[in-house]
């Protein structure tokens, strides 16, 4: 028994002593929510490919390190799991807000664009507080325009949440909801600009409000590794100035998405 | 642990249990509604009466609630002809969707509980019915039926308790039930301890007062099979 005993101390020892190392980046786990095109989705041979796929790539050879993508990943549950030690990083266009640094740490931004909301043509002639009265308003649950939708609107428009952004897609071409708030890059290229969404179009002014929307969309890290925070701000800059992030934007979108 | 979140955001919690006990509690007695003929239907009807009934007995247990859940609600609302059709109003709504998945999931699952007890239905019941002259009906409705549904209460009362850990899933299609507000409450706070601790104790209390319910009636059906009561024999002593 005593042996037992003192083996177990032994272990627990040495299970201790190797988390105590400093920690070796040389390969980093990175998710993504893969449900979000075009800043990331699940390409039809099941493979992760996007914006923010690239640009995880990208940052992983400016780190001079090894990328192992995770995903797809729900975004429900995608800070949990990244506090898990599930993975090391999330690059899922995760705007950078108040809450989330509660819990997360955040690298500088990578992208900014603002939100908008859509509906479709011809239902509505102008925005405003009475003409979206009563109406039912997709949002992805757990996101920015989620949180700013309840906080503004809340008490007016009956809110549906959904796991995914695809979900409320499917359900405003169903007729289940007459409106959606969403990034407006993601809208635009995620669905007004395919066949189904033709009938659809952007309504109401640009949201960024930094009260909710935030200060940009950034890398989430756990808050113990700031050594990896450092590493994804300089590895930002780098792509920034070296052309790849450029290289990368041309790729996905004909206009500026880093913002100022 | 920070249960001020939870205390300060009880009113969706409690919105949640209206529309879980609502939901769960039409679809087990339209289940069961439509359970009862089938289940005699499946043990005395011909077999091309039966043949319908066993294939949709199968498909509702052999594929996954959440699957039927997902092909009512977005599967149905890919085609034209039943988003043109007089149906469309109904399937449009998240929560007529859950109850429809809902209602015909359970109705297979006590339609095979009660195939099954009352084809247990000891033979001396059903002669001593013969006997004394019953119709079939009037033997199905006499006899036979209350016989079944005593031997089916306790593996009906674990229908219903699955029943309702089943409408967890109708969060997925946006209705706020007891885990749909656990997740309003776990992605605005990200606090998934603190919301799902207070989904458990939420489902807890009902599955509690489940299981006392169906006690309730167990010792009122199974009344005859209970030790007598000696106390009205006083035993008079000899004078």
């Amino acid at each position: 028994m005593k042996r037992l005993t003192l083996a177990l101390v032994l272990v627990i020892f040495a299970l201790a002593a190797t988390t105590a190392v400093a920690k070796d980046w040389s390969k980093v786990r990175i998710a993504t929510e893969g449900a979000y095109p075009p800043f990331n989705y699940v390409t039809p041979a099941g493979d992760l490919a996007g914006f923010d796929v690239d640009i995880a790539k990208a940052l992983g050879e400016a780190m001079g390190v090894e990328v192992v993508l995770v995903g797809p990943q729900d975004w429900d549950g995608i800070i949990p799991a990244l506090l898990a030690k599930k993975y090391d990083a999330i690059i899922a266009s995760m705007s950078i807000t108040e809450e989330r640094k509660m819990k997360v740490a955040f690298s500088k931004k990578y992208y900014n664009t603002p939100a908008k909301f859509i509906a479709k043509k011809g239902d509505m002639t102008e925005f405003s507080r009475e003409a979206i009265k009563g109406k039912k308003i997709g949002v992805q649950r757990a996101t920015i325009h989620d949180r700013y939708l309840t906080d503004n609107y809340g008490k007016d428009v009956e809110v549906k949440r959904y796991g995914t952004q695809d979900e409320a897609y499917l359900d405003l071409t169903a007729g289940r909801v007459d409106m959606l708030l969403a990034d407006s890059v993601a809208l635009s290229d995620g669905f007004l600009k395919k066949p189904e969404g033709a009938d659809y179009q952007f309504i109401g002014p640009d949201l960024s409000d930094p009260k909710w929307f935030g200060d940009g969309v950034g890398v989430a890290i756990r808050k113990e590794d700031k050594e990896l925070v450092d590493k994804f701000n300089m590895a930002i800059d780098k792509i920034r100035s070296d052309g790849t992030y450029k290289v990368i934007q041309d790729k996905y979108f004909d206009f500026n998405v880093y913002g100022e | 642990m920070d249960l001020s979140i939870i205390l300060e955001n009880l009113p969706i919690y409690f919105t949640g249990l209206k529309n879980t006990v609502i939901l769960v509690s039409i679809s087990l007695v339209l289940g069961l509604l439509l359970a009862v003929p089938l289940a005699i239907l499946r043990n005395y009807g011909n077999p091309l009466v039966q043949l319908p009934i066993r294939a949709f007995v199968y498909f509702f247990r052999g594929t996954p609630l959440l699957v039927q859940m997902f092909l009512i609600y977005y599967g149905f609302g890919q085609f034209d002809l039943i988003k043109e059709s007089l149906l469309w109003p109904f399937f449009r709504e998240a929560y007529f969707c859950a109850l429809f998945a809902f209602t015909l999931n359970t109705a297979a699952y006590t339609t095979e509980i009660l195939r099954g007890a009352i084809k247990a239905t000891p033979h001396g019941e059903i002669e001593a019915a013969m006997a004394a002259g019953m119709s079939r009906f009037l033997m199905v409705r006499r006899i036979i039926l209350p016989s079944a549904f005593r031997r089916a209460l306790p593996a009906y009362s674990n229908e219903i308790i699955f029943m309702l850990h089943g409408s967890s899933l109708a969060s997925v299609i946006t209705i706020v039930d007891i885990t749909g507000a656990a997740r309003i409450i776990n992605s605005r706070f990200y606090s998934p301890y603190e919301a799902f601790l207070t989904a458990a104790v939420f489902y807890l209390a009902i599955t509690f007062l489940i299981v006392f319910l169906v006690k309730k009636l167990e010792v009122h059906w199974f009344a005859h099979l209970q030790p007598q009561s000696t106390s009205e024999q006083v035993v008079e002593s000899p004078p």
